[in-house]
């Protein structure tokens, strides 16, 4: 059990703690990705390269952007109702 | 029942939880040292009688290949579901509000952002290409590159160049090759009923390890792949931007 | 030592469903879902390990050097994927009770009736 392992998986468990407790989910979709990334990180630490890209590509860029268009579209919703 | 109570009650629930999970891991193998015997036996089996270097890529689409179908296809209802829930009826008026929209929006983009968006809009097509390519050889395949290369499209729409052709519509071709994909894939699998008589079964050559047309239909089976995940993000991603230039048509 | 990945994975779960039960916003939900998620990836992974963790991509290593387990990390990867969809049909809904409801808070979801 070495060291980037056990650095790697404290920076998961890190991210993942500051995600949820981000309560604006503007300022959240950040944080989502860079926990994100040090998912990503680990998994390449775990020798799983395959895996690791696919988080990245989905974890910073389909997710965030995803969440980023919704948020948008809810706050347009509420100027266009009022 | 008020947040403070919900909030107690998960807490403890979750303490609860968390302890039981904890004492089950106590009683897995220990770390670094898994028992599976399939892992073992699956690696000589793809390297040999497969003819690829990734031996994720064989589990993924060849010796499991039945589970790729059944996640490629939850994506393609997924992108379906979030098309039908998203797209409403839209009168004439909301259409050119739309579009007025879209312009000033274009026309507010700085500068700086328009041009890094266009000069890297192609460079990351070409990797998108690349990763998809090289799925049997190295880490990558079909869905780490279809994920880039729908990001060039959302690089084309941040560069402030809406995506505007005149005859055909750019969101006809993405629901066209997110369905293509998704049946290629399906064709594949009864090629291999037809071919050599179990769904999904490796029925062309396999070609020599390390080259870039080695694995049969491993290949074959990322870039239909890599075509359905390009298409179903591309789709979820413009309809989450209400792209009413696309669907409707310039004026 | 032994147990820390694992650890890890109960963590994340638990944060998660904490963040899922206790939000106020629609999009915070869906992102602490993607945490909870987050769980079953490092489980898995954890379980796969062999010790001189080299990646099972024999590319550049000859023939018979031991790597991680291949097989969870083809289904770590069809995880990551179905996060990704099941995180975009969530988002969509989203808008739709947002558009429906008024409001995106999930607390006050059907008690305006538009």
């Amino acid at each position: 059990m070495n060291p980037l392992l056990l650095v790697t998986l404290a920076l998961v468990a890190l991210t993942g703690t500051a995600t949820v407790f981000v309560r604006d989910p503007a300022r959240q979709l950040v944080t989502a990705g860079v926990f994100g990334l040090a998912l990503a990180i680990m998994f390449f630490a775990f020798g799983a390269p395959d895996v690791a890209l696919s988080q990245i590509v989905v974890s910073t860029v389909a997710v965030p952007v995803m969440a980023l268009l919704t948020l948008a579209r809810l706050h347009r919703d509420d100027r266009e109702g009022e | 029942m008020s947040p403070a109570v919900r909030r107690g009650v998960a807490l403890t629930a979750l303490a609860g939880l968390a302890a039981a999970l904890l004492v089950a891991c106590l009683g897995l193998p220990d770390f670094g040292h898994p028992r599976g015997p399939y892992a073992t036996a699956v690696i000589p089996l793809a390297l040999d009688a497969r003819h690829v270097t990734s031996v994720v890529a064989a589990v993924t689409f060849d010796i499991r290949g039945i589970d790729t179908l059944g996640e490629e296809l939850i994506l393609f209802s997924a992108a379906v579901g979030a098309t039908v829930l998203l797209r409403s009826q839209r009168g004439e008026d909301d259409t050119r509000a739309a579009v007025e929209r879209q312009r000033a929006l274009a026309e507010r983009t700085p500068a700086p952002v328009r041009r890094v968006g266009a000069a890297l809009a192609g460079p990351v097509l070409v990797l998108g290409v690349y990763v998809v390519a090289h799925g049997q050889l190295t880490p990558g395949g079909g869905f780490q590159g279809g994920v880039v290369l729908a990001s060039a499209f959302l690089l084309v729409y941040a560069a402030g160049h809406v995506v505007r052709l005149q005859r055909v519509r750019p969101v006809a071709l993405v629901e066209a090759g997110e369905a293509l994909g998704a049946g290629a894939y399906a064709l594949v699998a009864v090629g291999g009923l037809v071919f050599a008589g179990a769904a999904l079964e490796n029925f062309l050559p396999y070609g020599t390890t390390g080259q870039l047309l080695s694995g049969g239909t491993i290949p074959v089976l990322n870039v239909a792949v890599g075509v359905e995940v390009c298409g179903a993000v591309a789709l979820i991603l413009s309809e989450l931007l209400d792209q009413a230039l696309l669907r409707h048509g310039a004026p | 030592m032994n147990v820390v990945p694992y650890a890890v994975a109960v963590w994340l779960l638990a944060v998660g469903v904490y963040g899922v039960v206790t939000s106020r916003h629609l999009v915070h939900l869906v992102l602490c879902l993607a945490v909870a998620q987050a769980s079953t990836y490092v489980l898995l992974l954890a379980i796969g390990y062999r010790t001189p963790g080299r990646a099972p991509i024999f590319f550049d290593i000859p023939p018979g050097t031991p790597v991680v387990d291949p097989v969870v990390q083809a289904l770590t990867l069809t995880d990551v994927v179905v996060e990704a969809t099941v995180t975009a049909v969530l988002l969509a809904l989203a808008v739709q009770a947002h558009r429906r409801f008024g409001t995106a808070d999930p607390d006050r979801l059907g008690e305006l009736r538009g």
